[in-house]
Parts: C-alpha cells; sequence; structure tokens
C-alpha cells in the first residue's frame, strides 16, 4: 500500500504555503500559477479546498498519453511525466477526471504531482494539517 | 532577487503606462512597500499637494517578501498623501491582491493623475489596459470585484476596489482587495476615487525568485516554527484579535462611548466567546478563521449574522459568509459607541468592507457626533430621524450604511470626527491625533500608546509602534520615549519587507533581516535593517514637516491629558505626555520642535 496525500478541507486556512512549496520545488520559484496543488475557495470564502491529483490507481492519463511519457515510480506509486517524452499534446488533459494533470505553456510539456519523490513538499509546508502524507 | 525589478507606471490623466526599472539604490536604502514607496512619494510630488488634487501620487507597493513562502507574505501599502490628515498615508493590507500584483512582475503601481472618465485598472502579466468603468462606478466593492472576475472570464483575477465611499471622498474610504481585507487608514480609498479610478484588476503567473533558495528555506522552516510555537500567535489563530477586548476590558483601557469611559459593560456579548456560542436557535456567529496570503497565523475571522436580526431579515444578500469581527472592529462598532449586539456589529463590519470605509474612523466619528447629540448639539433633524443615541444597534447600522453610500446625514460623518466636531463648534470632542481617529486603546491607561498616537506619522495609529509590554508594567509616562522610537523603527523596518506586524510577537528584528538577507542576496544584517526602519520614519517626518506640521501637532486631545480615567487599573491617571515628549524628540536626534538635526539627517543619509 502507497501512501498518499489525504487533504482534509475543514482544515485549510486557504494560505497557499503548499502552492508556493510545489512551485519552488518544481520551478525553483514562488508562483502559485505553477503549482501542482490548488486551493479553490467556496461560500464567500468560508470553506478553502486544497486539490491535486489522488495518484489514480488505474490512471487514465497513463493509458492515453500516446508517447508513454507517463510512468509508474513504484517506490512512491506517483504518476510521473517523464519531460524529454511528452510532446505536449494534451490528451492526458482530456482523460484525466479529475483536471489535476495541466499544460504549462511556458515549457509545452504537462505537469502533475509527482508526491516530490516521496517527500511531498505541500505537506511539509501545511501549517495546519490539511494536507498530511500517509 | 526578491524585487521584481520592475515598476509599473499609469498616467491616468493621460491614459498612458509604462514600466521602469525599479530604482536599486533606492531600495537598498529603503528595501520596499512602504519605505520604498515613501521615498518615490517624496521625490515625486510636493507635500503641500492638496491630497484630492490630481496632483497627489497613489503608491500600490510589495516588499522583497511578498509572495515567497515567508509567512503572513501577503502584504502589500498604498501610500500617498492622506485626505483625513494632510499627513502622509501608508496603509497596508492581507489577502492575496498584493501577490498577485508581484506575480504580475510589479514591486510597484505608480498612479498618477485623473483619468478623465471613471475607469479601472486590468493588469495581466505584461498586458495592462486602462479601461472604462462604466456601470461599476456607484457599485459596491463586493459587486465590482464578482462584476470583473466575470468580465474577464478569471475566477483568479485578484481585484482592489473602492465603493461609493471612495468615489464621493468620504475622508477615511479604503481601498478593499480580496472582499474582506483592506488598506484601511488615513483615506486612501478617497484618493483613488479623487482619480476617477475605480479599481485595479491584477492577474500574475510570472512568480517570484530569491537571491538563495536553499537558505532562504531554511530561514522559513526556522521562523514558521517560531510563529507555531509562540503562544500570543497561537492565540491569535484561535480567537482572533478580538481576544484583546476581553484584555482591555480588565485592563481599562477600553475606549467607551467616545472616550468618556474606558471599561465597557456590554463586552461579553462582543467578546470571542460571543463568536464562538452556540445561540439557542442553532445560529453561531463565527464559521471558521481564515488565512491572507502566504499566513501560518490565520488570524481572519469569517462569520455571517442571524438570518432573524433585524438588520438583515428581509436582506437576502447579506445571507452569507464574510469578514468578521476582529479587535478593531469590535471595539469600533462596540464599546466606543456603547452597542453591544454582535449582530448588528457584523453587519456594520460587512457594510465597512462592501462600501469601503475604515471601521476605526467611522466608529469613532459617529461616537462624537452621539456625544453631540446627547448633548443636544445636533437633534433628529439633523440626523435623518435616527435616534443617534449610544448604545443604539440601529444607529449604527443605519449610518453605517448611509456613510458607505454617501446619503444624508452620512454625507456629514463622511468628513470624519475632527471635521465634524468642528463644523458643530465642539473640537474637543475630536478623539484622534492630526485629523486620524483613534484605535481601540485608552491612552491614559497606556502612556507609551499615547505618545506612539500622538507622534505617529500618519495620525494616531496604533500599528506604528509597540509599547505593550512597558505600558503593562507601567502607567505612568517614565521610560516610554525610547521604546516608543526603537519599536516605530522597527515596525517601520517591518513594513517594508512585505510581511504583516502580527509576526511581530515572535519575531525580532533579526529574524526579519535574515529572510531578508537570503531572500535579496546578502547583506543585510539587523543593523542594517534596523536603520533603514529609521531612515524611512524620518523620511516620512520630514514629509510631514514639509506638508506644514509641526511639534504642535504631535498632541492628545484635553479628554486624554485632563480628564482623569474614570475606572479600571489607571483610574486617577491622565496621560503624561509633557513628560514623554521631550524625551522622545531628544532620543530621536531631533530638536524640540520636533524636527531632525542636521546631524541626524546626515547620519541616515537624508
Amino acid at each position: 500500500m502507497y501512501k498518499s496525500l489525504v487533504l482534509d478541507a475543514d482544515k485549510c486556512t486557504s494560505c497557499l504555503q503548499c502552492e508556493m512549496a510545489c512551485s519552488m520545488h518544481h520551478e525553483g520559484m514562488f508562483n502559485p500559477a505553477r503549482s501542482r496543488i490548488k486551493v479553490f475557495e467556496f461560500e464567500h470564502g468560508a470553506r478553502s479546498i486544497p486539490y491535486t491529483c489522488t495518484q489514480c490507481e488505474e490512471a487514465w492519463c497513463l493509458h492515453a498519453c500516446p508517447t508513454s511519457a507517463i510512468v509508474i515510480n513504484h517506490t512512491t506509486g506517483a504518476k510521473e511525466v517523464i519531460a524529454d517524452k511528452c510532446v505536449g499534446c494534451k490528451v492526458c488533459t482530456i482523460a484525466c477526471p479529475y483536471g489535476t494533470i495541466n499544460y504549462q505553456a511556458a515549457s509545452g510539456k504537462v505537469v502533475k504531482c509527482d508526491l516530490c519523490g516521496g517527500d511531498p513538499q505541500c505537506a511539509e509546508a501545511c501549517p495546519t494539517g490539511a494536507i498530511v502524507y500517509q | 532577487m526578491a524585487w521584481q525589478k520592475q515598476v509599473l507606471r499609469v498616467d491616468l490623466t493621460n491614459g498612458t503606462s509604462h514600466k521602469e526599472p525599479l530604482n536599486m539604490e533606492w531600495a537598498e536604502q529603503y528595501l520596499g512597500e512602504r519605505g520604498l514607496a515613501t521615498k518615490y512619494l517624496w521625490e515625486m510630488m510636493d507635500a503641500r499637494t492638496d491630497p484630492m488634487s490630481p496632483d497627489n501620487v497613489l503608491i500600490f507597493a510589495t516588499g522583497p517578501l511578498t509572495g515567497t513562502m515567508a509567512s503572513t507574505s501577503g502584504r502589500y501599502a498604498v501610500v500617498t498623501k492622506g485626505p483625513l490628515t494632510g499627513a502622509i498615508a501608508c496603509s497596508n493590507s492581507g489577502g492575496k491582491f498584493g501577490a498577485e500584483l508581484k506575480y504580475a512582475g510589479y514591486d510597484m503601481l505608480i498612479l498618477e493623475g485623473r483619468a478623465p472618465e471613471p475607469s479601472y485598472l486590468y493588469i495581466n502579466d505584461d498586458d495592462v489596459q486602462i479601461l472604462p468603468a462604466g456601470d461599476l462606478w456607484g457599485a459596491t466593492v463586493w459587486h465590482t470585484e464578482e462584476t470583473l472576475k466575470k468580465m474577464h472570464q478569471d475566477p483568479q483575477i485578484k481585484v482592489a476596489s473602492i465603493g461609493i465611499a471612495g468615489e464621493r471622498g468620504v475622508r477615511y474610504a479604503c481601498v478593499v482587495n480580496d472582499l474582506h481585507r483592506a488598506a484601511g487608514r488615513s483615506g486612501v480609498g478617497a484618493v483613488m476615487g479623487s482619480k476617477n479610478l475605480k479599481a485595479v484588476a491584477a492577474r500574475g503567473t510570472k512568480g517570484v525568485r530569491v537571491a538563495d533558495p536553499k537558505g532562504f528555506m531554511q530561514v522559513v522552516k526556522e521562523t514558521h516554527k517560531l510563529l507555531a510555537e509562540n503562544s500570543g500567535v497561537r492565540e491569535m489563530t484561535e480567537l482572533g484579535t478580538n481576544a484583546m477586548i476581553d484584555a482591555m476590558q480588565d485592563f481599562g483601557g477600553l475606549p467607551t462611548r467616545n472616550f468618556q469611559e474606558v471599561q465597557f459593560e456590554g463586552t461579553e456579548k462582543i467578546n470571542p466567546a460571543a463568536m464562538m456560542e452556540k445561540r439557542p436557535n442553532g445560529h453561531r456567529n463565527l464559521l471558521t478563521n481564515k488565512a491572507c496570503f502566504g499566513c501560518t497565523i490565520a488570524c481572519g475571522r469569517i462569520a455571517h449574522i442571524d438570518e432573524d436580526h433585524f438588520t438583515i431579515v428581509n436582506r437576502k444578500e447579506y445571507w452569507h459568509a464574510s469578514g468578521g469581527l476582529e479587535y478593531e472592529t469590535a471595539f469600533a462598532f462596540g464599546p466606543v459607541v456603547g452597542v453591544d449586539d454582535i449582530d448588528a456589529l457584523t453587519f456594520a463590519g460587512f457594510l465597512m468592507n462592501e462600501h469601503g470605509m475604515d471601521p476605526i474612523s467611522f466608529g469613532v466619528t459617529l461616537a462624537a457626533a452621539m456625544e453631540l447629540y446627547e448633548m443636544g448639539v445636533i437633534t433628529k433633524q439633523d440626523t435623518d430621524g435616527i435616534e443617534l443615541k449610544f448604545g443604539n444597534p440601529e444607529a449604527l447600522t443605519v449610518m453605517a450604511e448611509k456613510t458607505g453610500k454617501y446619503e444624508g446625514f452620512g454625507q456629514l460623518l463622511g468628513l470624519g470626527s475632527k471635521r465634524l466636531c468642528e463644523k458643530y463648534g465642539h473640537p474637543e470632542l475630536f478623539m484622534g491625533v492630526k485629523g486620524q481617529e483613534f484605535a481601540g486603546y485608552d491612552s491614559r491607561a497606556l502612556q507609551g500608546m499615547g505618545l506612539g498616537y500622538a507622534t505617529s506619522n500618519r495620525g494616531a495609529c496604533h500599528l506604528k509602534h509597540d509599547t505593550f509590554a512597558e505600558d503593562m508594567e507601567d502607567q505612568t509616562g517614565k521610560g516610554k520615549a525610547l521604546p516608543c522610537k526603537e519599536s516605530q523603527d522597527a515596525t517601520a523596518a517591518l513594513d517594508s519587507t512585505g510581511i504583516c506586524l502580527f509576526t511581530a510577537g515572535a519575531w525580532g528584528s533579526d529574524n526579519l533581516a535574515r529572510q531578508v538577507d537570503a531572500a535579496c542576496g546578502g547583506g543585510w544584517t539587523t543593523e542594517r535593517f534596523l536603520e533603514m526602519g529609521e531612515r524611512v520614519w524620518t523620511l516620512e517626518r520630514l514629509y510631514n514637516l514639509k506638508a506644514g506640521f509641526t511639534a504642535k501637532d504631535d498632541n492628545l486631545p484635553e479628554r486624554l491629558l485632563k480628564t482623569p480615567a474614570p475606572s479600571g487599573t489607571a483610574k486617577g491617571k491622565v496621560n503624561e505626555l509633557d513628560k514623554m515628549l521631550p524625551e522622545y524628540y531628544t532620543v530621536r536626534g531631533w530638536n524640540q520642535e520636533g524636527e531632525p538635526t542636521e546631524q541626524t539627517l546626515h547620519r541616515l543619509g537624508l
């Protein structure tokens, strides 16, 4: 059984530390626009909901990819994008039922949560325990 | 690094904008946000300019830590000449707008002139457009924000806007961003309105880089821990800033009924316990807490009003969650106007956000009007038939709405307490300094607070110094001058980083300097950081001196200097400003006219 990111919306305050940690880890800068985890606000700000890839057991993004650019990391269970193989066709973004694999115009490729190789930075950064890796 | 090194300058008169490099020589001297914007303002405009004229300059400034993982990094400041005071105005705000503006690639947005027609500014990274405001002119802050997101088909846009109060020149109109965060004080929203600018809508996808990512992340981890483990900070998370109301009630520093008293009998009905209490009908005022951008404290309250309450029973548009009571709103709609109806207080708070007004100035102005009413100086004929007595919740909410919409007696309340009291021949009822109303701390109980109020560069303000520890320990004027001066400098430095003042309980200047140092590429020792703060403070003072202020304006109302506190720990005491002020000038290196000496200016490179 792999560990997974457990997201508890009741604990989220919408501080976006997760988005900054994610973008720093993957992009080398603080940039929520390029984060793999997103916080959405509802009910006039009374509810904040963090949301990212669930690492589906049967990963439709992986099956849809025509260049086999999405692979399983068998240590973490994460479905990872091999950037060198991705041609930016976006078929995976259509296949994903959750909208958590996204095209990035800057690189011309898709990006998704890779659990930071087993040390997810969003969970590390979350001050309230709304994101726990267990 | 940390800075975007770019300024967006908008000439509203001519409808043009251009990007220019940030003046890095100034950035090394004034860092960012409050400090750097003050330097730009000083260089760009004559301090004697009428604040409501097109020649006033309006600056939105982020700091080098804005938009980084440093906790509470969502701050931006609005710096301009304030129409409430005629002094320099520096109001800062949280929410998410500041970080978004910086992510679009700008440390600072400088607005000059006056648009020929009501307009708003749309910023999408490099794409900058001045667009007609159309029907948005005359709309509320909430409607404006919602409409702009829909019009641009982008829910990720962050908006800073003004309501009717700002359009119509209410002297304490504020700039509201993210529905309920505000650059609140001194009337910066009225300046925006005078420029015919309804809103700034920003979307940024460029991100922020720091000079030493590894070193920065290390110090961020340590400083996050300091906040998480600090009991005062934890209390702010759990109870919100309104925890202060019980402390001030016990201490006898809670200004009540326009500062005639210092303790309020209705405190228990509006304190954090009352906010959290589940009522027999199942209603609970507080829904949750919420963070501003990057904030690991999350002191913000999200609340809702009982749908059966008289204020909203037939107004479904207010049956939703929004920003709830914080200490200053609880004070300004509670004790100082004598009201203890928590739903009325919460509704007044909603109205301030919806219409874009500073709750402190509104509440303290209403308190003066209530005192005038009880004295018989004004009557129901003046107040549109409303019984303007202390304690009347209807008077509070009806006048909040009238002022927000600039209707009837609300137009007079929109003048602020000083102008209102002068108009009715009772200037002694104005509770403030340099035209700006006091916050919720009585300076007979808190001596150093009085000195801070008297010398604050934006008029009476509780956020520009911190002498709480000294004030709690000793209720005389002794030993207050130096901590007041030092904390003013430290706060000016903090306000120049992009970080929130509420970290100050857990972080010293050394913790801040280390974060700035790692983000900005070295050279920022604690000493340099604090000297920068003193430079900022002194430049603000120079601005005010040039604007016509003198040592005579570093003063407190007679009520605090001559009428003893009627109860509490300071019963029988008055504020000892006459003892503190000369010492303050001395420790600042100023002459007794309150002017920095040549030697002081030279030392600070001014």
